[in-house]
């Protein structure tokens, strides 16, 4: 039933049920807010209305009503640019800022910050409320998030995110009244805890309470050392990204201008984690392959996102035997530069440093996990920095990044399939690898390699692919709450499928922790995903195995994929954890 | 306590309780009750038994034992000792009251004595106005506590009957 109001004397109808704030948008009326977050597409609605800056005038009530968390009701007569409702966003933006440390002009999020922006916007000068100062300690324990409960302001955005959409459950609001702070379970320190480091806490955290571990200063360090040299690599999701810290509109492909500044920075060899991608992609088809002929556990699921490699070791550790073995692409060329590579250009392992430009959190983690490496001194991949710090790298070197010139990547590390460019996204995986395998079990080229029922922003999609006779099921899923639907279907037996693509972040990489912020926009990932796909239409080669650079590797240096040698480079194992 | 399988096992009796709940997520807070009548207190140990039951996140549980004053994580006393703070007590003196305890017992409210007889707390108004101000010793009230000799007496009446046949409080180690 449709619903009859005025908002500012603008008569409007809208449906029952809907928020004076959603109503408010539908006549370009744009009440503001701080706590509210809805982002549809991955069920994420925070509408708990602790912040109170939404608060509105409607005729009749005493008090001023919340717009995020109001319904409309038929005749209400709402005004939000009255002096009384002004006055009171102002105030409420004064009393959060009176217990907030006022240090913007050194904070990791200056300028990028919800609260930053809403106190300029609302035209607050003075701070007229002094009182009590809350202290917190910050939680540095983790090797990829930094949180500082300072600069929280309980709006427990984190807390949806990882409870209801991650379903990981590491936050809750711990105390009670102005004590009250949004913590881990017993205070523990945050990397022993069941955290992912998935990064959507960050993704979604208005201030600066939540960050990643800041590791550019170590990449100056290693570019400005004469005896290292110094390797970099970028995930897919990097370029249909990086733009936007520099003013273009999201999903603009940057790739050649990326590759320039790279350069420019100084690094050695900038290589291409797509090359790390048909590289996974030879050796996840073959794993695949092998457990189809081998009577081997289905469904294989892939083993690219960190977040998720840690969420089943902690929620599922009795399906440790059905993710694939697979290194991740990033992890993938970070071996194979300090082996294949150092051993072709006759350079020194030990003295190559590889930095890795991630649209994730979770790869900072997983770059320290202690079996990614040859051994213990020679860590596949050295130091990891998200989209934001190369960006942050990029301007704080002077570069004028719109205006460089296209480059290409290095030879041969830096050489590329479309199907590698798929991985940043949902989706692109399995796509990537049924391209490969399609043809290796029919022996017949596959035609048509866009395999559209794969790809989109529904929580989980299923397809049935016929090879060969055989139906195969297939099933992508993102963000972690879908994951685990769908591996309690696994356990119960309710499903059964041949191969699940599984990657944490809602939309996949182009959503990681570690992108440009989104600011509750979900039409900036649409417009990356759109992207991603562009890309793939754009490379002569579609599918892994025709890289003709990873023909080379596995013909003079891996042998066969899936063999010995590659399971010594390429592959890894999975650990227990217990869940907290 | 000791490791064989006994009905008093404090653990076991927390799980036939939760085994015997037709609804178990939505009935953490009765189940948190329970477990600290049990134990005397919510250590972590015990929380995290409880998500693991309840299949929840040790967070949740631990957000709601830190939101109501009612739960403690640390081990109380054989007896609570909590002294009104409502309005009539507080006209009729309740702070001096709190304070003289406060002296007596060599703890602050809030806090459990070394032997662990005597926890102290504050709470609002036991509906016991016309007596104030009043503390209440476990389920037992005592009322016009203004002379400080009235509250050594009854203090140490706790402390003479419990010197034959106190128990030791459960410890946070104790095995499951």
């Amino acid at each position: 039933m449709d619903v009859k109001l005025t908002i500012n004397d603008i008569p409007l109808t809208v449906p029952e049920g809907m928020s004076i704030l959603d109503a408010a948008r539908t006549v370009n009326i744009d009440i503001p807010t701080l706590c509210y977050l809805n982002l549809h597409e991955m069920r994420l609605n925070n509408h708990i209305a602790s912040c109170r800056v939404c608060l509105v005038e409607v005729e009749g009530r005493r008090t001023l009503a919340p717009a995020c968390s109001t319904p409309v009701s038929h005749n209400m007569v709402v005004k939000t640019d009255t002096p009384r409702a002004i006055q009171a966003r102002r105030t409420m933006v004064e009393l959060l800022l009176s217990d907030h440390p006022k240090s913007c002009l050194t904070c990791a999020k200056n300028l990028d910050c919800d609260l930053q922006a809403l106190a300029a916007d609302l035209g607050v000068r003075n701070i007229s409320y002094e009182g009590e100062e809350t202290e917190f300690e910050i939680d540095k324990s983790s090797l990829a998030i930094i949180r500082d409960p300072n600069k929280c302001i309980r709006c427990r955005r984190c807390e949806t995110m990882c409870n209801d959409v991650q379903t990981v459950g590491v936050y809750s609001a711990v105390g009670r009244g102005f004590e009250t702070v949004v913590k881990t379970a017993f205070d523990l320190p945050q990397h022993e805890t069941s955290c992912t480091f998935c990064g959507q806490c960050i993704a979604v955290c208005p201030t600066g309470a939540l960050m990643e571990l800041d590791q550019v200063d170590k990449v100056w360090k290693a570019l400005n050392d004469p005896t290292r040299y110094v390797i970099v690599e970028t995930a897919p999701a990097v370029r249909v990204a990086l733009g936007e810290g520099f003013g273009l509109e999201p999903g603009t492909i940057v790739t050649g201008k990326m590759v320039a500044a790279l350069r420019r920075l100084g690094f050695d060899r900038v290589f291409d984690t797509e090359f790390g991608a048909d590289v996974t992609i030879m050796e996840e088809a073959t794993e695949f392959m092998h457990r189809l002929k081998h009577g081997g556990r289905l469904p294989i699921l892939t083993s690219c996102c960190p977040a998720w490699v840690k969420f089943f070791e902690h929620q599922f550790p009795d399906l440790l035997d059905i993710p694939s073995t697979c290194k991740s692409p990033h992890e993938m060329l970070g071996v194979l530069a300090k082996s294949y590579y150092a051993d072709t250009y006759g350079i020194d392992p030990q003295k190559i440093t590889v930095v890795s430009v991630m649209p994730c959190v979770a790869k900072k983690y997983e770059a320290a996990r202690p079996e990614l490496g040859q051994d213990p001194v020679t860590p596949d991949v050295d130091i990891v920095i998200t989209t934001r710090e190369l960006c942050r790298m990029i301007r704080e070197a002077g570069i004028h990044f719109e205006r460089l010139n296209d480059e290409e990547f290095d030879h041969p590390l830096g050489e590329s399939t479309g199907a590698a460019v798929v991985f940043g996204t949902t989706g692109g995986v399995i796509e990537a690898a049924l391209r490969t395998a399609y043809e290796w079990l029919t022996g017949k080229p596959l035609e048509h390699v866009e395999f559209e029922n794969l790809r989109g922003m529904d929580g989980i999609k299923e397809a049935v692919v016929p090879i060969e006779g055989r139906d195969f099921k297939i099933a992508v899923t993102h963000g972690l709450g879908n994951a685990r639907t769908i591996l309690e279907k696994i356990q119960s037996g309710e499903a059964q499928y041949d191969a699940i693509e599984i990657m944490a972040c809602p939309g996949g990489c182009i959503g990681g922790g570690g992108q440009p912020y989104h600011h509750g926009n979900v039409e900036i990932l649409k417009a990356r995903a759109a992207a991603i796909y562009e890309e793939d239409r754009s490379k002569p080669r579609r599918k892994s195995h025709e890289n003709p650079a990873v023909i080379e590797l596995y013909k003079n240096y891996i042998g066969e994929p899936y063999g010995e040698r590659a399971h010594e480079l390429l592959h890894t194992s999975f650990t227990q954890r217990p869940k907290i | 306590m000791c490791d064989n399988p006994s009905p008093y096992n404090p653990y076991q009796q927390l799980d036939r309780y939760i085994d015997g709940l037709p609804y178990k997520k939505e009935n953490l807070i009765a189940i948190l009750h329970h477990a600290q009548q049990l134990f005397g207190y919510l250590p972590d140990k015990v929380q995290r038994h409880i998500a693991a039951r309840l299949d929840i996140p040790s967070a949740k549980v631990y957000g709601v034992v830190s939101f109501y004053s009612f739960f403690t994580m640390k081990p109380r006393g054989k007896h609570v000792v909590n002294v009104c703070m409502g309005t009539a007590c507080f006209v009729r003196g309740a702070e001096k009251l709190q304070q003289e305890i406060e002296k007596q017992l060599g703890i602050k409210t809030g806090q459990t004595t070394e032997d662990e007889l005597f926890s102290l707390d504050s709470l609002r108004c036991i509906g016991a106005c016309g007596l104030a101000p009043v503390m209440m010793v476990d389920g037992k009230v005592y009322g016009r506590l203004t002379h400080p000799e009235d509250i050594k007496q009854i203090l140490d009446e706790y402390r003479e009957s419990l010197a034959g046949d106190r128990e030791p409080a459960l410890k946070e180690g104790t095995p499951s």
